[in-house]
């Protein structure tokens, strides 16, 4: 079985960003990058279907030539090869799905997994579009992924509303990895090693032939408003009482 | 053409609350565009219903799909049909909720009428002559306004940010829409459904939430402080994700920018640190009580009411207090 995995570059999510100076998006410059944690748990899953039915883990980013090394780390986790179409500033969910959708037409695999929103702008757009582009079902929000032995079908349990909603999902097809669908494994030192040998081709939206144009434009970024921070109240019988009679909310 | 604007209902047991805020966003827009509102309800069960409810909202065509291709939801068949009502609406702006559902389907709304899309806005402004959608990014860290350049436009819209409109007498015409999904074209199958079954109000609708995090010291502690106090108040229940992670609580509790967005009128956070991934998901609820034993818990800075004190003796006094007012 082959399996496509995408793995975008973003912030460190623990760290805190500062907004740039004109105020047109993030302070990018000293930053720590990271591989998506959600497309971290995609690569995981991907490796685990392929120890069981066999195949091979294509990994698919975009971004700067830097991102190179994102795409090492998941070739250090047991990915076999990687593809980054080289873009600078910042690419949109329409622009990246377009992008991502001609490269499965490409490489055709059995099975695309996705994180269910990169970290940064958190707009979880670009999977569904993917779908719909190709024509493909999609599972979003997996927790559980189990590929039918024939490799025809996926049963995936999804994180909804509400509950659990678990379908079957023709493969060709899309899944999004959701927090718990596992844990993924850290990269050994001869992994790391031998990653630096596993083959890695950049390409182009020229070259893929897909405009990058984009359809949605960041205007303004800001810290939203601090909220302001009320006051220490001495025991229960106090915060009863200004929740009584000052918040009026019991 | 195109100055209408669509908003595509989610059914669950009738018209689900979480529909509302959409429909406020949509009128709003409506008028700037100079354009009318439409609905679109999709389902085979209570869409009739939905329907006649919608029409209270000062809509002015509720269109309806049903066809055994909708019975139960995929992203595939409500694109399709979301797609198909977006040219019979001549929407210019197509909208839902940014629930799990409205979040999984959009994107292909969008990609099927070449659209650019904003995920989860909270608010729009006009910046320089642009329509500019507010929205978080980075887990709420930092708010986004972008501009959609393309003539169509989706937008996921955040439920907690826009209030619900107020119903009026029924005006507008339901129509059916020509869109039958044929059941056998999806390549996803609807296999089941495991519901949490709950006696208390859904997190995301609740009047109050009372939510633990790793203060409560296991499954055990938070049953007996952030369950108890939360039944005593009619409220619902939420948890970080450490706890979700766990294994404490079930998944569907965790509030925070991977979980839930709540805004309920008053939050209690009982042991819980204040995460910013978790302060993401409650930073808009109107009055936030926190209950933390280390004074520098950053949950304090949001806190409109914050007591030092540790909840395993906070809550049973709580319960008493509370019982002396109510």
């Amino acid at each position: 079985m082959k399996i496509l995995v995408t793995a975008k570059r973003v912030p460190d999510p623990e760290i805190k960003l500062r907004v740039a100076g004109d105020g047109s998006g993030y302070v990018k410059d000293g930053v720590k990058w990271v591989v998506n944690p959600f497309d971290e748990i995609a690569v995981e899953e991907a490796l685990r279907i392929k120890e069981k039915l066999g195949g091979e883990v294509v990994v698919v980013s975009i971004g700067p030539a830097d991102a190179a090394q994102q795409v090492r780390q998941t070739l250090a986790m047991g990915a076999d090869r990687g593809v980054l179409v080289k873009a600078d500033g910042d690419v949109d969910s329409d622009a990246a799905g377009r992008a991502i959708a001609k490269i499965i037409g490409e490489e055709k695999p059995d099975l695309v997994i996705m994180g269910k929103q990169a970290v940064d702008y958190d707009s979880g757009q670009a999977t569904a579009i993917v779908a719909q582009l190709l024509g493909w079902g999609q599972a979003a929000y997996a927790s559980k992924v189990e590929v039918a032995a024939d490799g025809k079908t996926a049963r995936v349990t999804r994180e909804i509303d509400g509950g659990l909603e678990t379908v079957d999902l023709t493969l060709p097809g899309i899944i999004t990895a959701d927090l718990r669908l596992n844990e993924p494994r850290y990269a050994s030192l001869p992994s790391i090693m031998k990653a630096k040998k596993k083959p890695l081709k950049e390409t182009t939206f020229a070259e893929l032939g897909v405009d990058a144009a984009p359809k949605v434009k960041s205007l303004k970024v800001a810290e939203p408003p601090a909220r302001k921070a009320g006051a220490l109240v001495a025991d229960v019988p106090a915060l009863v009482k200004k929740l009584h009679e000052e918040a009026k909310v019991i | 053409m195109s100055k209408n604007v669509l908003v595509v209902a989610e059914l669950k047991n009738g018209l689900r609350k979480t529909t509302l805020p959409s429909i406020t966003f949509a009128k709003q827009a409506a008028a700037k565009l100079g354009g009318q509102v439409h609905a679109l309800v999709i389902g085979v069960d209570d869409v009739q219903a939905a329907a006649e409810e919608l029409r209270k909202y000062g809509v002015a065509v509720v269109w309806t799909a049903s066809s055994p291709g909708v019975k139960n939801y995929t992203a595939e068949a409500f694109a399709t049909v979301t797609i198909k009502a977006a040219d019979a609406a001549q929407a210019g702006i197509v909208c839902a909720s940014a629930t799990a559902q409205g979040r999984d389907y959009l994107p292909r709304v969008a990609a099927a009428l070449n659209a650019g899309m904003a995920s989860d806005i909270s608010g729009y402004e006009e910046i320089g002559g642009k329509m500019a959608f507010k929205r978080p990014m980075f887990a709420g860290n930092l708010n986004q306004w972008v501009e959609i350049t393309t003539e169509r436009k989706v937008v996921s819209v955040r439920p907690t940010e826009f209030d619900a409109p107020a119903a009026g007498a029924p005006g507008g015409e339901i129509k059916a829409l020509d869109a039958a999904v044929d059941p056998g074209s999806l390549k996803t199958k609807f296999v089941e459904f495991a519901e949490v079954k709950s006696e208390r109000p859904e997190l995301t609708d609740a009047r109050v939430v009372v939510s633990g995090g790793r203060g409560t010291k296991g499954p055990e502690g938070y049953k007996e402080t952030v369950e108890v106090l939360a039944d005593a108040l009619g409220a619902a229940v939420g948890a970080t994700r450490a706890i979700v992670d766990a294994g404490w609580v079930p998944n569907d509790w965790q509030v925070g920018q991977t979980g839930k967005v709540v805004a309920p009128e008053l939050y209690i956070a009982l042991g819980l640190s204040g995460a910013i991934q978790h302060i993401a998901g409650m930073a808009g609820s109107k009055v936030i009580v926190a209950i933390n034993k280390d004074p520098d818990a950053p949950i304090f800075k949001i806190s409109d009411y914050g007591l030092v004190a540790d909840l395993f003796k906070a809550v049973p006094e709580l319960l008493a207090e509370v019982k002396k007012v109510g």
